[in-house]
């Protein structure tokens, strides 16, 4: 498993956390950003997950199938997760390879992605109020 | 042979060099002189040929003198260039009736037949000068066949890449109409490659103007087969990762029927009847109302 300074960064917004992919990663790196951020779930108490892949141009099948884990994972540990940021040119090459996102959550940027967890945390009834 | 590129020059054929200069000027005259009974002689073989009956005996008048002096200048000047311009101005005129190629090409070798036996029954005695007359005559007159067969190809060719570019530019418009909402209306028949081209637009709308929600309207399309509709799910698919979902309205009773019978999944896609439903879906679920003023007449 790779070390060294993480490729992704993993903020903590009130109840949710925005990781940033800022490069292309390879499978390690996927993988170390799947364990850091179901990890990270737990520690902040988080009800949302945005994970945003705006600054990639190209998303290959493994690359999504992990983001497909990470968003069951993430229910699992009990937050939403919803992508943001997929590139028309990426939206297309990933449906025209027959990949989809699964039944994740997708929106169009950071703050579609924000409105979204609003909406769908609210409706929960049980937000972690750490505004 | 003499093959060379703009201007035929006989200079480089040592037995025929110098004579080759005086012959072309005599033949030109020649041809000159006879132009009247000469371009007769042409229409009617073209009359017999059953070429050009688009055209009206007084276009194929007016027209065959002026293909006839043109030829006639080639021979004399050497440089097509005058010729070519001609042909593409004829070619514009006739395309649009539908003028078929072999047709153009048909009446200009049979110019180069009609003037060729003049030139046998004028030089018939004197076989080593005829000989040299035709090497004169024939370079030239392949090459005049060629131009206007080229003209007249690269005119047409032209036509339809402009009728391609309009077909490209108007097919696949993406409309804002109220904020976050995009309509696509889909007029005329989808092959695959406007269909690639309709996804394209599409994502690069959603991006410009934030839409959540896009109605595509396919009212207009007259059918469907099994890849475009296969496209048409990879479409919406690809607007989903960007955030926005996909309402398709306007599927005719024949569409309907063909997706059901070569199985299209398209339970995922949310379609509804005529566009006015699809807009009304999309503003519910943007969170738009429209309410009508009392008081407002049915226009």
């Amino acid at each position: 498993m790779s070390s060294g300074p993480a490729l992704v960064s993993i903020l903590r917004q009130g109840p949710y956390l925005v990781a940033s992919v800022h490069t292309a990663l390879d499978d390690s790196e996927m993988v170390r950003f799947q364990h850091d951020l179901v990890e990270q779930i737990g520690q902040h108490r988080s009800r949302g997950v945005i994970i945003d892949v705006a600054a990639l141009d190209v998303l290959d099948s493994f690359g999504s199938r992990t983001l497909s884990n990470i968003a069951a994972m993430s229910r699992l540990r009990g937050a939403i997760t919803v992508i943001v940021g997929i590139q028309p040119e990426v939206a297309f090459a990933m449906v025209e390879l027959g990949m989809s996102a699964g039944p994740v959550a997708t929106a169009l940027d950071l703050e579609e992605g924000l409105d979204f967890l609003d909406n769908r945390v609210d409706r929960g009834g049980s937000t972690a109020g750490l505004a | 042979m003499n093959e060379d590129g703009t201007q035929f020059d006989t200079t480089d054929q040592p037995p025929a060099g110098q004579e080759g200069h005086q012959l072309l000027p005599q033949l030109v005259a020649h041809l000159r002189e006879h132009r009247t009974k000469l371009r007769q002689e042409w229409a009617t073989r073209i009359q017999e040929a059953h070429l050009l009956e688009a055209m009206t005996p007084q276009e194929m008048a007016t027209e065959t003198t002026s293909v006839y002096d043109n030829y006639v200048e080639v021979l004399e000047t050497g440089s097509v260039e005058a010729l070519q311009s001609y042909a593409r101005d004829l070619s514009e005129r006739i395309i649009p009736r539908g003028v078929e190629t072999q047709e153009v090409v048909g009446i200009v070798l049979l110019l180069r037949d009609v003037l060729a036996r003049s030139l046998f029954e004028k030089y018939q005695r004197d076989f080593p000068l005829l000989n040299r007359v035709l090497d004169a005559y024939e370079p030239a007159a392949n090459r005049i066949a060629n131009t206007v067969a080229v003209s007249f190809v690269d005119e047409r060719e032209r036509v339809i890449r402009q009728q391609q570019d309009a077909i490209r530019e108007l097919s696949t418009p993406v409309l804002p109409v109220r904020s976050r909402l995009l309509i696509l209306p889909i007029i005329g028949v989808l092959d695959s490659v406007r269909a690639r081209q309709l996804t394209e637009q599409l994502l690069a709308g959603i991006r410009t103007h934030r839409a959540k929600v896009v109605v595509i309207d396919i009212t207009g399309a007259p059918d469907v087969n099994e890849t475009v509709a296969n496209h048409l799910v990879r479409t919406v698919d690809a607007s989903r990762l960007m955030g926005a979902s996909v309402i398709i309205t306007g599927l005719s009773p024949k569409i309907a029927e063909t997706l059901v019978t070569i199985g299209v999944d398209l339970s995922k896609m949310n379609t509804i009847g005529d566009l006015q439903g699809g807009l009304e879906e999309a503003e519910r679920l943007l969170g738009y109302t429209v309410t009508r003023e009392d008081g407002a007449t049915e226009s």
